[in-house]
């Protein structure tokens, strides 16, 4: 983690960028298609469990991670598939999880909420709102003291910025002056109470004042102008500047979860909403900037789809996370060295302990 | 007293494990030396810190200050500020950072002023910290130290002064730790860095000045190992926490009086060693088991319960017996205070009591 890949320069990139843009809309597409291909099979039953879809929000996801270097990190929330993928995760082991398939990224054990690629720097998603920001803020913590340069960009929701968790780390990142970046995706909504409702500031931007750096609101459904945004705050956190807090102004097209009525929302609201497609717009700009043709498009569109496809395909056929291997040793998934390995000495599992000088010094007793 | 079960240790041993009851000091042997708790756990994190750069203390005060109870010391002179890491009031924001600097290759040791503070940062211990392994399939883990000191006695009344090790038993993933004298303190800590998963470490305030051998050397006591202080043979006493030095003042009590006792000390609840602790109430047929906390739920109610599920109970001479804490919050005057958690007196009474039965 040590060799960060140069972090791509806001300049070279956007819709007239052939490579860029192409890189993006299939990020976009691959975020959508999966996601309407989850909700496809959990209206046929086929799927289990809950979930809490982000179709309308891709821009925010892809334009953020755009901005990051290999070795760079997220923290996700419970609407983390297009985190997930824009942080480069596979879309097979993805589906898998959600079919409950042994091969899923959680083996079965983590679902939607929890879906990460760990490898890809996702430190997972989250089920509990603002949960996964502290944690962020204390991966920051050790970048910097590591001297890795890597930057923590954290996910969360409107509805976050109210838990203390929010108020707590952004201190913390605050007075440490951490290479971290908030991004507030805002999408009106927590679950029904609206942002307008449930604080008393007009943006969530604004609250950054109270910590003492930068808040900046930018258009969410605009993945290049996301980027622009997220690429400075990413340039200030690797560059020692501290921490941004970066509001993406959004909206979810479908309910909160699967249990949602839309009783809080008008049919019009989300009809305005749904004509700002992130997808559709990033599209008419390249087509006008002429970097990629119609057929480019379709291309784009074209692998999106089969990539989902073979993902569905393929984890239906993949074996069920199966309760008899889990249940011959439950412990041995809950901790990483299971319960009674002490006993007989050191830890199983990577010995994360103390190095060398304490090993020799045990020895010597 | 006559029991008519088989004794594997027919005498009753002298505190095999140098344990200081009450605060007597006992004497070191070779490598050893007597310091008090709140040193060894000290030189725990000094000996940690020295020997591998990711071990990292965080907390409030834990800085030039030295720790609320001055159990960081002089740690901060020594390692400096960001290694030994002063906190704004944030429990939550600081257990969470912990569980980040965790997932992200260093292994932090974050102190909570008090044990019942952990009360703010529950969701980062409880939903995070324990479940990040098993919900993400065995990708990451959180080798994070979690130090807290908790219990009565010191007059802070009824929000600092709790017991709450069965909240953290209680929850898969978390290991839980109740060091009672100092080689253990230093012993346990020093193998909870090590571990990979999170472990919580309950320290005890009572405990922090009181003092007993302690190797020099940083010599592991491993997680999932009970220890047997003392063996008699009329009645095991199974404690936790203070109420291990209670009980073996207690047992040294009853030995004058012809009660002949067994006291064993859980140190790890999670692990439970369930083999020492059944096989030290199998040898006497009577268990005594004995905690700070209230009786409700608590963590000797599952000691109960594995006795009861196991062949223990067909060696049982008398039933079971709990002595805990009253099922109330922890009052401030001191006489009410020593009311509600039990006392040596007490220990010695039930003992007698349960001595007798069957
Ligand atoms: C601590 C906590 N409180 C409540 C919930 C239930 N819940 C899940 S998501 C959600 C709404 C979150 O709103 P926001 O942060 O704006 O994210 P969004 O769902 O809009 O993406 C709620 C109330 C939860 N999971 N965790
Ligand atoms: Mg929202």
């Amino acid at each position: 983690m040590t060799e960060l890949a140069e972090a791509p320069a806001a300049s070279d990139a956007g819709a007239a960028d052939p490579r860029w843009a192409r890189e993006a809309l299939l990020t976009m597409y691959r975020i959508r298609r999966f996601e309407e291909a989850v909700d496809d099979l959990f209206a046929r039953g086929m799927m289990h469990g809950t979930m809490h879809l982000s179709i309308g929000q891709e821009a925010s996801a892809t334009g953020v991670c755009a901005a990051l270097a290999e070795g760079d990190l997220i923290a996700s929330t419970h609407r983390g598939h297009g985190h997930c993928i824009a942080k480069g995760a596979d879309l097979l082991p993805m589906m898998a999880e959600l079919l409950a398939k042994d091969s899923g990224y959680c083996r079965g054990r983590g679902g939607s909420m929890h879906i990460a690629d760990v490898a890809k720097g996702n430190l997972g998603a989250n089920g509990i709102v603002g949960g996964g920001i502290p944690i962020a803020v204390g991966s920051a913590l050790a970048q910097k003291l590591r001297g890795t340069g890597a930057v923590v960009v954290c996910f969360f929701g409107d509805g976050a910025t109210n838990e203390g968790a929010f108020h707590e780390a952004a201190n913390l990142a605050a007075i440490w002056q951490l290479p971290v970046v908030l991004v507030c995706e805002n999408n009106k909504y927590g679950m029904s109470f609206s942002t307008e409702k449930s604080m008393h500031v007009a943006t969530v931007a604004e609250r950054a004042a109270a910590y003492g750096f930068p808040g900046v609101r930018v258009d969410g459904n605009d993945v290049e102008a996301v980027f622009a945004a997220a690429t400075e705050a990413v340039a200030r956190a690797r560059s020692g500047g501290g921490p941004t807090l970066l509001e993406t102004m959004t909206y979810r097209w479908k309910g909160h979860s699967k249990s949602d009525k839309n009783l809080y929302r008008t049919r019009e609201e989300i009809e305005q909403w749904r004509a700002d497609d992130p997808i559709a717009d990033f599209e008419a700009k390249i087509l006008d900037a002429g970097s990629l043709s119609v057929e480019d498009l379709e291309a784009v569109r074209t692998q999106a789809r089969d990539e989902v496809r073979d993902a569905v395909r393929r984890s239906m056929q993949a074996p069920d996370a199966d309760p008899r291997a889990f249940l011959a040793d439950p412990a041995a998934a809950v901790f990483a060295a299971p319960l009674g390995s002490h006993v007989a000495g050191a830890p199983a599992v990577e010995p994360h302990g103390l190095g060398t000088a304490l090993d020799a010094t045990e020895e010597s007793k | 007293m006559t029991a008519t079960v088989e004794h594997s240790n027919g005498t009753a041993a002298p505190a095999a494990f140098g344990y200081v009851a009450g605060s007597a000091p006992a004497d070191a042997t070779a490598g050893e030396r007597v310091i008090t708790y709140s040193e060894a756990v000290r030189e725990a994190m000094g000996q940690a810190m020295a020997a591998d750069d990711r071990v990292v203390l965080l907390g409030e005060d834990v800085g030039v200050y030295g720790g609320a109870f001055g159990v960081s010391g002089d740690l901060h002179g020594r390692f400096g500020g960001e290694r030994v890491r002063d906190t704004p009031i944030s429990e939550l924001g600081i257990v969470g950072a912990g569980v980040g600097m965790a997932l992200s290759g260093l292994l932090p040791i974050v102190e909570i002023q008090f044990s019942d503070f952990t009360c703010q940062a529950m969701d980062q211990i409880v939903n995070q910290a324990a479940k990040i392994h098993f919900m993400l399939g065995g990708a990451a883990h959180v080798p994070l130290v979690l130090r807290a000191p908790g219990g009565s006695g010191t007059g802070a009344a009824g929000q600092h002064s709790q017991s709450l090790e069965a909240w953290f038993a209680h929850t898969p993933g978390l290991k839980v730790v109740m060091p009672s004298n100092a080689a253990d303190a230093k012993g346990l800590l020093l193998s909870a860095i090590d571990d990979p998963d999170p472990v919580v470490v309950l320290e005890h305030k009572l405990l922090y000045k009181t003092s007993g051998p302690v190797p020099v050397e940083p010599v592991r006591v491993p997680i999932g190992k009970a220890a047997v202080p003392r063996r008699g043979t009329d009645l095991t006493m199974v404690a936790t926490g203070v109420m291990v030095s209670r009980c073996l003042e207690a047992a040294a009590r009853l030995e004058a009086d012809g009660v002949s006792a067994s006291v064993v000390d859980v140190r790890t609840l999670t692990p439970f060693d369930a083999e020492t602790v059944l096989g030290a109430i199998d040898e006497t047929g009577r268990a005594l088991l004995v905690q700070e906390a209230p009786r409700h739920v608590g963590f000797m109610s599952e000691v109960a319960a594995r006795i009861a599920e196991s062949e223990s109970l067909y060696r049982l001479l008398a039933p079971v017996k709990r002595l805990c804490g009253l099922d109330t919050p922890i009052p401030y005057a001191p006489q009410l205070e020593r009311s509600v958690v039990p006392q040596v007196d007490d220990v010695v009474a039930a003992a007698r009591a349960l001595a007798v039965v069957g």
